[in-house]
């Protein structure tokens, strides 16, 4: 719904000044960020490093420590249950593993925010699924259960119900991650397609450096609960900074060190865990 | 599955899960006598109940035509106070004979009427004058004893 | 409508987050507290670190109980849309209700059965062997019925519930309903929970009523008691309010117990495959033991009197 119709040239998402912890253990440190309407942005950095806390953040599951999120004006931590509601129904979110309702069929699962938001008659309903479905390349799917879907179309689906209300904001989590080379650069396609189709704005989260590159606007690299880099696509590829560099290329050892950081414990070993690399 | 199906298995279950409650009330905890219907209350005082409880039967000519509601005892006179919710459709002359009989020998004890001649009936929270107590096995056993001991006695002086 | 996402977002300050490996930041500072004392002074530093695992797990148990208590009211809160769009609950109604109805039946059957055959062994040397209706029809309406089907009911239903829940929420489908505006425990939490009240004194009827009938077939048909008294004993002695009306009531409170514990566990579950499998254990183990505490508690109000 209203996506494009605030033309307001402020940007759709702006993060300033943002903080957040798990009890102690700080996650983010001072991020700001603006994400700009009708384009798609990518944040990138190794896995564990907050990415995802940062598109909860955005969508109001979590609240910061400090700083704020404002979505279309709104400081989205600051919203009641109710607002915070309205709000979401103008995003559209991909969860990592598409998080599809296992008990509801492909067209249930893409039904489901109109039939629960809205009381549209069922033709117009059949009609809008129907829409959204073929828009993925799954309309014939429409009468499966989604454990009878492999990964990529799951992802499609997911995809399909993400965008079922028309949203002025889609977030992917890790759209990327599992898939064969043939439904990853379909869903890369796809959400750069769709994004201009519904004159939405995207937010990808994402390690997958190569894919993404093709499709975004803009880049930020996240490491460490901080943003290390930030840039267009193609000024990320030109670019020389160590860590950039290191990311873009997968190398093992760099600025993103390879240990897990560990607390002094004298002569204690402390188990090692390998920071993987996308 | 499609929601006919569904509904018609969920209604199945709730049917049959009413039915059993229903089985239950009826044939198992027999609801016709024993709460619904009109009952009048009356009231008996006994020197001693004996092993008489609550929800005991009152029984008249071995038919069940009530429950014992209440038990109490009267501070003063140190009697027991027996209230009974008697079914309606059950009148009893004023000079009934209250009993507390036992079902067998260790069976449940219950409250027997007796009925007599009076024109009168009992009403709603009236008093059964004529009452006779528990009979306590001990004691039974205890005259019998002393009794057989006194015509040993007896005997042995003719 | 404002405490709704609370349990949640608290639930994930307090543990890892999602999906995340971010190892809870309690149990790091307990072991690592635990490894600084026993280097010390190891006779004390046994007995320190086994009061600091009991005062650990002593608030674990406290925290999740009053988590456990806010959670119940907000399913209680939240119930609206699983009474106003019943149809919701009808669905919930058919996996916990209509799929456990072989195993209570069979079960009952059973049950009733050996009662009958017990009691008729045990009454007959004291010549009582009528009273056989009594004491199958007293016993399963009082206590078996209601206990032995919620026992039934927690590891088949109860369970199940669980399962499902802690799976949606392990494949973020809770929180991708969180996202679509929609609250998960008005959702899935609310029908789930009042399927299972709801069904729970239906079954414990069904269980009664088919353990009569196993005593009956066991004791007239096949013993041969006198069919007038099994019937006739049988109904001098049950009292409508005092028997069946309790032992509804029993089931009902075991429906609660049950269904309460089955979605918290469900609902509170770490998201991975190991903790709903955790999960639904603890329900099974957990539910049983309530519904078992809770038939002693009920049995002492209600049947102290005679």
């Amino acid at each position: 719904m209203g996506s494009v119709i605030s033309a307001s040239s402020e940007p759709l998402v702006k993060i300033s000044k943002l903080s957040f912890a798990y009890d102690q253990r700080p996650v983010l440190t001072d991020i700001n960020m603006v994400i700009p309407r009708g384009k798609v942005v990518a944040i990138m950095g190794s896995s564990g490093c907050g990415k995802t806390t940062t598109l909860r953040l955005i969508g109001g599951q979590l609240k910061p420590t400090s700083g704020e999120v404002l979505v279309n004006g709104q400081a989205v931590h600051l919203l009641d249950t109710n607002g915070l509601y309205e709000l979401r129904r103008q995003m559209g979110m991909l969860f990592q593993f598409g998080a599809l309702f296992t008990d509801l069929s492909v067209y249930d699962n893409v039904a489901f925010q109109m039939r629960e938001h809205t009381n549209l008659p069922e033709e117009l309903i059949n009609d809008m699924v129907m829409m959204k479905l073929h828009s993925v390349g799954l309309r014939g799917a429409h009468d499966l259960m989604p454990s009878e879907l492999s990964g990529g179309m799951a992802r499609r689906v997911a995809l399909a119900r993400a965008i079922a209300l028309d949203p002025m904001l889609i977030m992917y989590d890790e759209p990327f991650a599992g898939l064969d080379p043939i439904s990853l650069s379909i869903i890369g396609e796809q959400i750069r397609r769709l994004n201009d189709a519904l004159g939405a704005s995207s937010i990808i989260v994402t390690h997958d450096v190569q894919e993404s590159l093709k499709i975004v606007d803009y880049v930020y690299f996240v490491s460490e609960g901080k943003i290390v880099a930030e840039g267009t696509a193609e000024e990320i590829k030109a670019s020389k900074a160590p860590y950039v560099h290191q990311f873009v290329w997968g190398e093992a050892d760099g600025p993103v060190p390879f240990q897990y950081p560990a607390a002094a414990y004298g002569e204690e070993i402390m188990g090692i865990k390998e920071t993987s690399l996308g | 599955m499609n929601r006919a199906t569904l509904d018609l298995w969920v209604g199945i279950f709730v049917a049959i899960g009413l039915g059993s409650l229903l089985f239950l009330a009826l044939k198992v905890g027999n609801l016709s006598l024993s709460s619904s219907g009109e009952m009048y209350q009356l009231q008996a005082k006994f020197d001693n109940i004996g092993g008489l409880k609550v929800r005991g039967a009152v029984k008249s000519a071995g038919v069940v035509v009530g429950r014992v509601s209440q038990i109490q005892l009267d501070p003063e006179a140190f009697v027991a106070v027996v209230t009974m919710h008697i079914n309606s459709t059950y009148k009893f002359p004023k000079d009934t004979f209250a009993t507390i009989n036992t079902s067998g020998l260790l069976g449940e004890q219950y409250i027997g009427f007796e009925v007599g001649g009076d024109t009168q009936m009992l009403k709603d929270g009236d008093v059964v004058k004529k009452t006779q107590s528990a009979v306590v096995l001990e004691k039974l056993i205890s005259q019998f004893m002393f009794s057989k001991a006194g015509e040993d006695a007896g005997g042995g002086k003719k | 409508m404002a405490d709704t996402p609370k349990p949640k977002s608290n639930k994930n300050s307090k543990k890892a987050g999602s999906g995340k490996p971010i190892p809870s930041n309690r149990r790091v500072s307990h072991a690592g507290r635990m490894a600084h004392v026993s280097s010390k002074a190891p006779a004390i530093g046994k007995i320190v670190q086994l009061l600091t695992g009991f005062g650990h797990s002593l608030t674990e148990f406290l925290w999740s109980l009053g988590f456990a208590a806010r959670f119940f009211l907000a399913v209680l809160l939240h119930s609206g849309m699983a009474l106003r769009r019943f149809q919701l609950t009808i669905r919930e109604l058919y996996f916990t209700g209509v799929l456990s109805i072989i195993i209570i039946l069979v079960s009952g059957l059973f049950v009733g059965m050996v009662l009958g055959l017990q009691g008729y062994e045990t009454l007959q040397r004291y010549g009582s062997s009528e009273a056989l209706g009594v004491l199958v029809a007293l016993s399963l309406v009082r206590e078996l019925g209601p206990v032995v089907a919620a026992l039934l009911f927690a590891s088949r239903a109860g369970s199940a519930i669980t399962a499902e829940i802690g799976l949606m929420k392990a494949t973020e489908q809770l929180s991708a309903m969180e996202m679509m505006a929609v609250n998960p425990i008005a959702r899935v939490v609310a029908p789930r929970f009042w399927a299972g009240v709801i069904s729970m004194p239906l079954l414990a009827a069904l269980f009664s009523a088919m353990g009569i009938f196993g005593g009956y077939l066991v004791g007239v048909v096949l013993i041969g008691v006198d069919v007038g008294s099994f019937w006739s004993q049988m109904q001098a002695s049950v009292d409508f309010r005092e028997d069946i009306v309790n032992g509804v009531i029993k089931s009902f409170v075991f429906g609660i117990i049950i269904s309460w514990i089955a979605v918290f566990e469900g609902y509170d579950s770490d998201p991975t495959a190991e903790g709903v499998s955790r999960a639904t254990t603890n329900t099974v183990v957990t539910s049983s033991l309530s519904v078992l505490a809770a038939d002693f508690i009920l049995t002492a109000l209600m049947f102290r009197g005679a």
